[in-house]
C-alpha cells in the first residue's frame, strides 16, 4: 500500500527552481527520510506533499486520494509538524492541544496525548515557558491529535539537546510501532539511520540516491576510512561533495 | 497507549465525530483569541482605560451644568483697577491677572479671550477668529456701557439650557464609545493575525483540518465577549459621572454597539488579510481609522464638512455607528429608527468578512 507517492514534482520560485523533477514513493507503514543540504527543496517538497504548496508540475498522491479531490479527508487522516511554526505563547500546553485536537472528527484523547508526549507535568505552563525541546514536543502532539495514518515531520529535532532528540526518537518508533507511516526531512545522519526504513537524499531538487541506509552506505564499497565503518554521513558527502550541517 | 488506526476507505464524514474533550473548533478558536487578548495587559488598559480616561478629561473641560466663563485680561495703566472693578462682579466674566508685557503673548496662546486696554473709550484686543474672544467682547463690552449707565430697551426672559442630555458632553459620550468600539476592533484583531502570520502559526493551522472561515470569524467574535464592558465603561461613567441620560433602550444601544464591532471586526479581518509585519498593519489601521476620527462627527458635527463631501462621510462606518448610538441614547430612538446606520455597518462587515476571506494569505 502507498503512503506517498510524487512524481516529477516541480516547484519555481522566480528564476530559482527548488523542485526539479523530484518523484518518490513511501509505503504505509514505513518511515522515509529527506536527506540533504539546506537548500536542496527538502521542505518545498514536504509542503507540496502536505498540500500547502502548489506545484508547478507533477502528480502527487497521499494516502491513495489527491489534494484537489479529498482535501477535506486528507486534512483529517494526516499529522503535520512544520519546521518554524511558533505557537501563542500566553496559552497554555493544554489549550494549544485542545484547540488543536477540536478540529479533528475522530483521536486522541488529550490525556493519551500528554502521557505520549510526556508533557504532563506542564499542561498548565503557557507555551512561552516551555524548553526547545518540549515545544517540539507539543508540535508533535498537536501532529498526533488527529491520531493520523501519515505524519509529515520538517526537520523535527533540530536545534535540540541529545536528550530532546532521544525522547522524541522513542515517540516516533512508537508510532510506527503502532503502523503508522512517517515522512521526515532531518539534517542528521544518525536520526535517519536510526529512525528511518529507507532515505532519499536529495541535491537541486532532486533525488540523486534512493534505498534503505544500509544498502546506501553498501554502495560506496569498501569504508574509506579503515578505523570506522562507513556511515550515511560518509554517503552524503560522497555524493554531494559537502557535508551536511556546513552552510 | 492504545491506537486503532482507521481502515482505508472510511469516510470521516460519516462517522460520528468525536473531539476528545474539546469543544465545537469555533469555541475553542474564539477562547483562544480572548484568552491571548486578557493576557496582554497593554491590551486591556487600551480597551478598558482609555475610554475612560478620554471621558474623564472631556468631563473636567465641559463641568456637568457649567458654562465656560470668558477669561478676560486688563492691561495696566489709569483705569485698569475701575475696569476690574466693575468686571469682577460680572457673571460669565473671570479677570486673570498676569505679569506686565505678558499680555499679548497670553491672547495669542489663548489663556485669555478677550484684553481690556483702559482708555475712554476702552480698547478690545481680541482674535475675531476665535468664537469664545468674540463672546467675551460681548459680554465684556454690554457690563461696560450698563456700568457707565445704557439704559436697555428691554431685558429678555432667558431659559438657559441646561438640561442633560442637551449638552456637548452628552453628545460627545456616543462618539468616544465608538471610537473605542472601532480602536479595539481593529487593532486587536489586526494585530492578532499578523502575529500569528509572522510566527507561522496560521500556516500550521491551514495544514490542519480547520476551516479558514471558522478561523476569521472567531477572531472577530471572541472580541465580542469584551464589547460589553468595553463600550459599557463609558457609558456607565457618562450616567453616573456626568448624567447623561440614555433615552433609548438597553437592547437597542447593545444591538448597534454590536452591529459596530462586527462591522470594524469585518474591516480589522480585511486589513490583515496580506499584511506581514506590524509596520504594514499599523500604517493601514492608521490611513483607515484617523480620517474618520476627523470626519465622521466624533468630536464636532460631521454637517460641519461640505456638502460634496457629506455622501461619503455618510457611509462611512464610523458615521453610521456614532450617529446610531446618539440616535437612541440622546434621541431615544428604537431599533426601527436607526436601520439605515444599521444597514452601512453590517455592509461594512460582511463585506470585509467576505473579501477578507478570499484574500487571506495563511502563509
Amino acid at each position: 500500500m502507498i503512503g506517498v507517492r510524487c512524481v516529477n514534482l516541480v516547484k519555481h520560485y522566480g528564476d530559482v527552481v527548488a523542485v526539479d523533477g523530484l518523484s518518490l514513493v513511501v509505503n504505509r507503514g514505513e518511515c522515509f527520510g529527506l536527506l540533504g543540504p539546506n537548500g536542496a527543496g527538502k521542505t518545498t517538497t514536504i509542503e507540496i506533499l502536505e498540500g500547502l504548496l502548489e506545484p508547478d508540475a507533477g502528480e502527487v498522491e497521499v494516502l491513495g486520494l489527491t489534494w484537489q479531490a479529498h482535501h477535506r479527508e486528507l486534512r483529517q487522516r494526516l499529522g503535520v509538524q512544520l519546521q518554524e511554526t511558533q505557537f501563542a505563547d500566553k496559552l497554555s500546553v493544554e489549550e494549544t492541544l485542545r484547540l488543536f485536537r477540536s478540529f479533528y472528527h475522530r483521536g486522541r484523547t488529550l490525556d493519551d496525548l500528554f502521557r505520549i508526549v510526556e508533557l504532563e507535568s506542564k499542561r498548565h505552563s503557557w507555551v512561552g515557558k516551555l524548553s526547545g525541546g518540549q515545544k517540539q514536543r507539543l508540535a508533535v502532539a498537536c501532529a498526533l491529535a488527529g491520531d493520523p495514518d501519515l505524519l509529515f515531520l520538517d526537520e523535527p529535532t533540530t536545534g535540540l539537546d541529545p536528550q530532546s532528540r532521544r525522547q522524541l526518537w522513542a515517540l516516533l518508533s512508537e508510532f510506527r510501532r503502532q503502523g503508522g507511516t512517517i515522512l521526515l526531512t532531518t539534517h542528521y545522519m544518525d536520526e535517519a539511520e536510526t529512525l528511518c526504513d529507507r532515505v532519499a537524499i536529495v541535491d537541486h531538487g532532486k533525488v540523486i540516491a534512493e534505498g534503505s541506509p544500509r544498502e546506501l552506505i553498501a554502495t560506496l564499497g569498501a569504508p574509506k576510512v579503515v578505523t570506522h565503518q562507513g556511515t550515511l554521513e560518509d554517503v552524503f558527502v560522497a555524493l554531494t561533495g559537502r557535508r551536511l550541517r556546513e552552510e | 497507549m492504545c491506537l486503532s488506526r482507521s481502515p482505508d476507505g472510511v469516510s470521516v464524514k460519516n462517522s460520528v465525530i468525536d473531539r476528545g474533550g474539546a469543544r465545537h473548533p469555533l469555541i475553542e478558536l474564539a477562547l483562544a483569541r480572548l484568552r491571548e487578548f486578557v493576557r496582554e495587559p497593554e491590551a486591556v488598559f487600551w480597551a478598558f482605560i482609555f475610554p475612560i480616561l478620554m471621558s474623564v478629561t472631556m468631563a473636567l473641560a465641559f463641568p456637568r451644568g457649567g458654562t465656560k466663563p470668558a477669561i478676560v485680561g486688563i492691561e495696566p495703566g489709569e483705569g485698569a483697577a475701575a475696569l476690574r472693578e466693575v468686571l469682577q462682579h460680572e457673571p460669565g466674566i473671570v479677570i486673570r491677572d498676569m505679569p506686565a508685557g505678558a499680555e499679548a503673548r497670553a491672547l495669542r496662546a489663548g489663556d485669555v479671550h478677550l484684553l481690556v486696554v483702559p482708555a475712554t473709550p476702552p480698547v478690545y484686543r481680541f482674535d475675531p477668529a476665535r468664537e469664545e474672544s468674540r463672546v467675551a467682547r460681548l459680554l465684556v463690552d454690554s457690563a461696560l456701557k450698563k456700568a457707565a449707565g445704557r439704559n436697555d430697551p428691554w431685558l429678555a426672559r432667558e431659559e438657559p439650557l441646561d438640561v442633560p442630555g442637551s449638552r456637548y458632553v452628552d453628545w460627545l459620550i456616543p462618539g468616544i464609545v465608538g471610537l473605542s468600539i472601532m480602536g479595539t476592533s481593529m487593532w486587536s484583531i489586526g494585530f492578532a493575525i499578523v502575529q500569528a502570520r509572522m510566527r507561522k502559526l496560521l500556516k500550521r493551522l491551514v495544514a490542519s483540518p480547520m476551516r479558514k472561515r471558522e478561523y476569521l470569524f472567531a477572531q472577530v467574535a471572541g472580541r465580542l465577549v469584551l464589547l460589553a464592558p468595553e463600550a459599557g465603561a463609558p457609558l456607565v461613567f457618562g450616567v453616573m459621572v456626568l448624567g447623561m441620560p440614555i433615552r433609548g433602550s438597553i437592547l437597542a444601544m447593545s444591538v448597534v454597539c454590536l452591529a459596530g464591532a462586527l462591522s470594524f471586526g469585518g474591516i480589522g479581518l480585511l486589513l490583515a488579510s496580506r499584511a506581514r509585519t506590524f509596520e504594514a498593519i499599523s500604517g493601514l489601521m492608521n490611513l483607515s481609522t484617523v480620517p474618520m476620527w476627523v470626519v465622521s462627527g466624533v468630536f464636532f458635527s460631521a454637517s460641519n464638512f461640505p456638502q460634496s463631501m457629506q455622501p461619503i462621510i455618510r457611509v462611512l462606518p464610523l458615521t453610521a455607528l456614532v450617529d446610531a448610538l446618539r440616535d437612541v441614547i440622546l434621541e431615544g430612538a428604537g431599533l426601527q429608527g436607526v436601520t439605515r446606520e444599521l444597514a452601512i455597518l453590517a455592509t461594512w462587515g460582511i463585506g470585509g468578512f467576505v473579501i477578507a476571506l478570499r484574500v487571506f494569505r495563511w502563509r
